[in-house]
């Protein structure tokens, strides 16, 4: 009790600020620098997300990322909330994808609790989780092209497709984007009658759209020069970096959760990792392209072997919710990477310890390494191929 | 493999937009826009945004199916519902004496439409409301929303709900029965 505060004097001292340039295109000295701030409220930067870039001419010399200005509290709430109360602040996580974010979270609660979701459950998981995958890609497509300039064209068709799915969610959950739809053993209500048919239809439909996407898109000279070369990023850093989902396969390793942990009943589908080999921004935006081709294939088996049955185990409960204590990591591969939930249980209805793995944040913490001697127009396109949603970065 | 021309990605991605812009005029699968408000997508039977209290018959503040058990107080993630018990019982629709809300508040600018107070509800007092046009110039008093401006009848969730109000009220139904049947063998002279 009788410590002192440590005294002013004695503190280290801040370090100065210095820029210390890691590469320039040409290997020259750098000129006279311009540091500039981008964002927080700039239409290029994904939702409230700054850069610090420092440019020599046009070139970018240093960037940093600096995020927290959407920071809510997320897994502070989650461990003053009881299991089933964290499950509506996940769709909140990453917006786009909330029923992928409800299985990460489930699927960890049910490791812990020990419940198994019925078969039914399982293939209604793998649908909506395979079509939110379609949505998210195709949006995010439709937003890098927007990044490059090509306002509104591919963006509108994107959200055109984008919509059709949103109202297949809506029907099935009551929600367009904040679904709140898993429960841990399973799911909470039942298909609606002829949602099935309707989800064939889309389904059915996606693959015409997508050629013709493709066809706008894929051979155009200026994509090609905008994105290929540039912000490319090695297989052995992305490993290091612990960079998942897309943007790691985009590299060229093959890693997709989905082959590894078999979560669910993946092991029953076939279907091929796309994977890219020069790991830049247009091998980023491919992987897109070849995973939506690959989703439509599990999908149509998934609507065509769906079974009847319940939808939720009958040991789960919703009101006094009490998992042995323990702890427990459960992951799926989100359309973003590796999501997963780190909890640990004391045995009381709330959890002791609650952490998500965040694709999009982790993902985010090469931004520079892939940025730097490139224009500062096109760090804006590399940061659009990384795929990043601020619900989740900052949490 | 044959080298292609230089621009022919662009022709090609310029003869899309021209069959999306000229099949806007033909198809309706590429001309999606509604025209709100003077169109309207119908609404599915799963929809939600705010919640509402049920009650039964005429007189809401006697057929309110809502006992203040307060679940629904205490399982709300953001904790936007308020409720006092008052002391005074009335009876439910067993005809057993139940609690009843003296106040009940949803503070509907908190409310994030999880739908989990409908879920934990043991009594089915709780449903979901379709409401959506409820901009107000008001942001503190008209967001928070009474006892009385919550109370709709079973009526109007049959409207919205057909298919769950059905359900419900068949589970309610067979409690009843069940009760009248019990009451029957009770009062039967031994």
């Amino acid at each position: 009790m009788n410590s002192e505060p440590a005294k002013l004097e004695n503190a280290p001292l801040a370090k100065p600020y210095e820029l210390r340039p890691k590469a320039l295109a040409d290997g020259g000295q750098p000129g006279e620098l311009l540091e500039i701030s981008m964002g927080p409220q700039h239409p290029s930067t994904h939702g409230v997300f700054r850069m610090d870039v420092v440019l020599d001419g046009e070139r970018v010399v240093k960037l940093k990322p600096v995020f927290g200005y959407l920071h809510r509290n997320h897994e502070k709430i989650g461990e003053n909330t009881t299991y089933l109360g964290s499950m509506p602040y996940t769709d909140r996580l990453d917006y786009f994808c909330s029923l992928t974010s409800n299985w990460a979270y489930a699927l960890a609660v049910e490791k812990l609790a020990g419940l198994q979701a019925p078969e039914r459950a399982e293939y209604i998981r793998v649908i909506t989780a395979e079509l939110t995958r379609l949505q998210n890609h195709i949006s995010l497509v439709g937003f890098l092209l927007q990044d490059m300039g090509a306002s509104g064209t591919p963006l509108m068709y994107a959200f055109r497709e984008r919509e059709k799915i949103l109202d297949l969610f809506e029907s099935l959950t009551g929600a367009r984007m904040m679904c709140n739809y898993m429960r841990f053993g399973g799911c909470r209500c039942d298909l609606p009658p002829g949602w099935l048919d309707q989800a064939r239809q889309v389904v059915g439909e996606f693959p015409r759209f997508l050629d013709e996407f493709e066809a706008l898109l894929s051979g155009n000279e200026i994509l090609l020069s905008r994105t290929q070369g540039v912000g490319a990023l090695p297989p052995e850093l992305a490993v290091n970096a612990g960079i998942t989902g897309p943007m790691l396969r985009a590299s060229g390793v093959n890693y997709d959760i989905r082959k590894v942990d078999k979560y669910g009943i993946y092991d029953r589908f076939d279907f091929r990792v796309p994977l890219g080999d020069h790991g830049d921004v247009y091998d980023r935006y491919m992987m897109r392209v070849l995973e939506m081709r690959a989703s439509l294939k599990i999908l149509e088996a998934a609507l065509r072997d769906i079974p009847d049955g319940p939808i939720m185990d009958p040991k789960s409960k919703l009101r006094g919710f009490r998992p042995r204590a323990g702890e427990v990591y459960g992951r799926i591969e989100s359309p973003k990477g590796e999501l997963g939930f780190y909890l640990i249980s004391d045995g009381s209805p709330k959890p002791c310890r609650y952490r998500v793995r965040p694709p999009s944040f982790i993902n985010l913490t090469i931004l520079e390494d892939m940025c730097l001697g490139h224009y500062v127009a096109d760090a804006v396109i590399i940061l659009g191929s990384v795929d990043i949603v601020m619900g989740e970065v900052d949490r | 493999m044959s080298v292609p021309l230089p621009g022919q990605g662009i022709v090609k991605g310029l003869v899309e937009t021209a069959r999306n812009f000229v099949g806007s005029y033909v198809e309706k699968d590429r001309l999606v826009t509604v025209q709100y408000p003077e169109e309207r997508v119908p609404q599915a039977e799963a929809s939600r945004n705010f919640p509402f209290l049920v009650y039964d018959g005429d007189d809401w503040q006697k057929g309110l199916r809502c006992v203040a058990c307060q679940i629904c107080e205490k399982e709300c993630p953001p904790q936007c519902i308020y409720i006092v018990k008052d002391t005074a019982r009335k009876p439910d629709h067993t005809g057993k004496l139940q609690f009843q809300p003296r106040l009940f508040e949803i503070d509907t600018s908190v409310c994030m439409s999880c739908q989990v107070c409908v879920e934990v509800c043991p009594f089915d007092a709780i449903k979901m409301d379709v409401e959506y046009e409820l901009s107000t110039s008001d942001r503190f008093n008209s967001l928070l929303l009474r006892k009385a401006q919550l109370a709709k009848p079973n009526q109007y969730f049959h409207k919205i709900h057909p298919a769950e109000a059905a359900e419900v009220d068949a589970r309610l139904g067979a409690d009843k029965a069940k009760a009248e049947a019990k009451a029957a063998a009770a009062t039967r002279p031994a």
